[in-house]
């Protein structure tokens, strides 16, 4: 029973991809505590937010209004960190070299930790607009603006999960893929997510009128309450889609170095 | 499949400026069992890996199952099993859902695998801890399901890099019969050890590298007679081996080296003579890296 003699054609792409997410997500619902941070932590950002600095911020109570956009992709680009933990921890564990072995695209195995980061923050992101009503959040957009802004919600965390598994790629280690992930945590802060760009010195409001967070808030933050959008859609859109590629092409790459190294 | 299972010829492989493999020629026939010995650094796992595709050869002709490692990749692959060195197992998964998951990635379907699952948890007795995640097995169990899993559909190649390190007496004769079961079976096993009595018992053939190259090679008798006869062992107070002396194996030459010993050992040594064992083999072979032979 050591052998069997059953001749197997190799996986389909399908079935690889299909393996793959089905392994990432149970390694995401093992992992609790991370699981637990990247719902929490964003929780209690908007409840420190709106009880403790929305009164300072913006006295007329509205804050509440202004600032669930920029949780939501605070709690998504948090949350999305971690596939880089994730995607570093397989390159460097002896696994990545059974996969490598077998007659399968095992670059899927990365694809699978990036179709659980879309899961795993969309249902974050769930809990969080969840709490924010709860703490008073109103939107007004209709059900056309609410499916545009869960799209380009998607899709930036569909970018940030593939630069995020790029960092995993390069890093030598889970602990410096963890830091240099952590170095883009800071991103949001730098836009307008949480206070209106025009508030800031003149040099910082350059680099937060244009770095590819902000428009991304101020299209959901448009759609979802009736701000002004002007370009700012296509700007996000555009960003997202040129960040997912250079992401992309770079996890290809890196991915294939690290093939001939190790 | 064609007669030889595996074929490098005049192989070099450079980490950087380091050579690790300075032409390597080798060949194994299908449905044999070769070990490969040799000392910590000297490019066994490298070798492993180049012929697993993990890494490509800087230099030379490698062939597994016929196909080229660097033009047929896919085809090497579909050919080849590999246990390397460190244990390949995701550890936040049980053994069960391991051996399930190579299963599907190797094109069983569900139910295919879950049978073949069974069969493999009680053949590397792991039944009990068959719910458990990886990451709570003691090293012996996790080699274990390394093993089991590269096991999942019979590939006619395998490659086992120090397969029994790490595991007890009993689990260790456990896997030589396995092993000798696959061999029995018409597979191609492709082993290294740091055990000379593992490659004495399994391997067919054995191959000694050392200095980045093959330095000997043949079945144990013969790399045993190539060492020379009867080895002179001396013995302290203590029974601690302090000198051992290779001979011819006459009588003239044992007489001879003894009375030369007499005069300079300390009194109370003692003396022990026996066959070469592997471990002069290796010390032979590898001690002297220019000393090359083919047999
Ligand atoms: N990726 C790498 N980059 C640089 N040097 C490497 C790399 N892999 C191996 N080496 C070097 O190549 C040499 C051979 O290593 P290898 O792992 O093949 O030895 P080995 O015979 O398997 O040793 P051991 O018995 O300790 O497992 C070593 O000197 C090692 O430092
Ligand atoms: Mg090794």
């Amino acid at each position: 029973m050591i052998t069997t003699n059953k001749p197997v054609k190799p996986a389909s792409l399908a079935v690889t991809n299909l393996v793959f997410i089905g392994r990432s997500i149970r390694h995401s619902l093992r992992n609790t505590e991370a699981l637990l941070m990247a719902i929490m932590l964003p929780v209690m950002l908007m409840l420190l937010f709106t009880y403790v600095f929305g009164g300072a911020i913006d006295s007329s109570g509205d804050y509440v209004n202004y600032v669930v956009p920029g949780i939501i992709l605070l709690c998504a680009g948090f949350g999305s960190s971690s596939t880089a933990v994730d995607v570093s921890n397989d390159m460097t564990n002896g696994i990545i070299d059974r996969f490598r072995t077998m007659p399968i695209a095992s670059l899927s195995v990365v694809t699978g930790h990036v179709v659980a980061s879309l899961i795993r923050n969309l249902f974050a992101t769930g809990v969080v607009l969840g709490v924010a009503l709860l703490v008073g959040f109103r939107p007004t957009g209709s059900l056309v603006d609410w499916i545009l802004a869960i799209a380009v919600i998607t899709l930036f965390i569909l970018t940030f999960t593939w630069l995020f598994a790029a960092i995993g790629l390069v890093a030598g280690s889970p602990s410096a893929a963890s830091g240099y992930g952590f170095a883009l945590l800071f991103l949001p802060y730098l836009s307008s997510a949480f206070v209106p760009t025009d508030t800031m010195p003149t040099w910082l409001r350059g680099v937060a009128n244009h770095q590819p967070i902000t428009p991304v808030i101020e299209t959901i933050r448009g759609l979802l309450t009736g701000t002004p959008l002007d370009n700012s859609p296509w700007w996000a859109v555009g960003w997202c889609l040129l960040i997912l590629a250079v992401a992309f092409i770079w996890s290809i790459s890196s991915f294939r170095k690290k093939a001939g190294r190790r | 499949m064609n007669q030889m299972a595996i074929e490098v010829s005049n192989l070099r492989k450079n980490f950087g400026k380091q050579i690790v493999l300075n032409g390597i020629n080798l060949s194994v026939p299908a449905g044999t069992v070769f070990a490969l010995l040799g000392p910590n650094g000297a490019g066994k796992t490298t070798l492993i890996h180049i012929l697993s595709t993990l890494i490509t050869p800087d230099e030379g002709k490698v062939r597994v199952g016929g196909y080229d490692v660097l033009t047929q990749q896919d085809q090497v692959k579909q050919t080849i099993s590999l246990t390397g060195q460190f244990a390949a197992v995701d550890e936040v998964l049980s053994a069960e859902e391991n051996l399930i998951m190579i299963g599907r990635l190797s094109g069983l379907t569900t139910a295919e695998s879950r049978q073949r699952t069974v069969e493999l948890l009680k053949a590397f007795d792991l039944v009990d801890a068959a719910k458990k995640k990886v990451k709570t097995y003691s090293g012996g169990m996790r080699r274990r399901l390394d093993l089991a899993i590269s096991l999942v559909v019979s590939r006619p190649v395998i490659f086992l890099d120090e397969p029994t390190t790490g595991l007890d007496t009993i689990s260790r004769r456990a896997l030589w019969e396995i092993i000798k079961q696959l061999a029995k079976n018409g597979m191609t096993v492709f082993l290294t050890t740091q055990y000379l009595e593992e490659a004495d018992q399994l391997a067919d053939r054995i191959g000694v590298i050392n200095g980045g190259r093959i330095v000997a090679v043949g079945s144990s008798e013969e790399l045993k007679s190539h060492v020379g006869g009867e080895v002179i062992e001396l013995l302290n107070a203590d029974d601690e081996v302090i000198h051992t002396i290779p001979t011819s194996g006459s009588i003239e030459d044992i007489s001879r080296t003894l009375n030369e010993l007499v005069r300079s050992v300390p009194v109370g040594t003692r003396v022990n003579i026996r066959r070469p064992s592997m471990d002069d083999v290796f010390v032979a072979f590898t001690s002297n890296a220019k000393e090359t032979m083919h047999a």
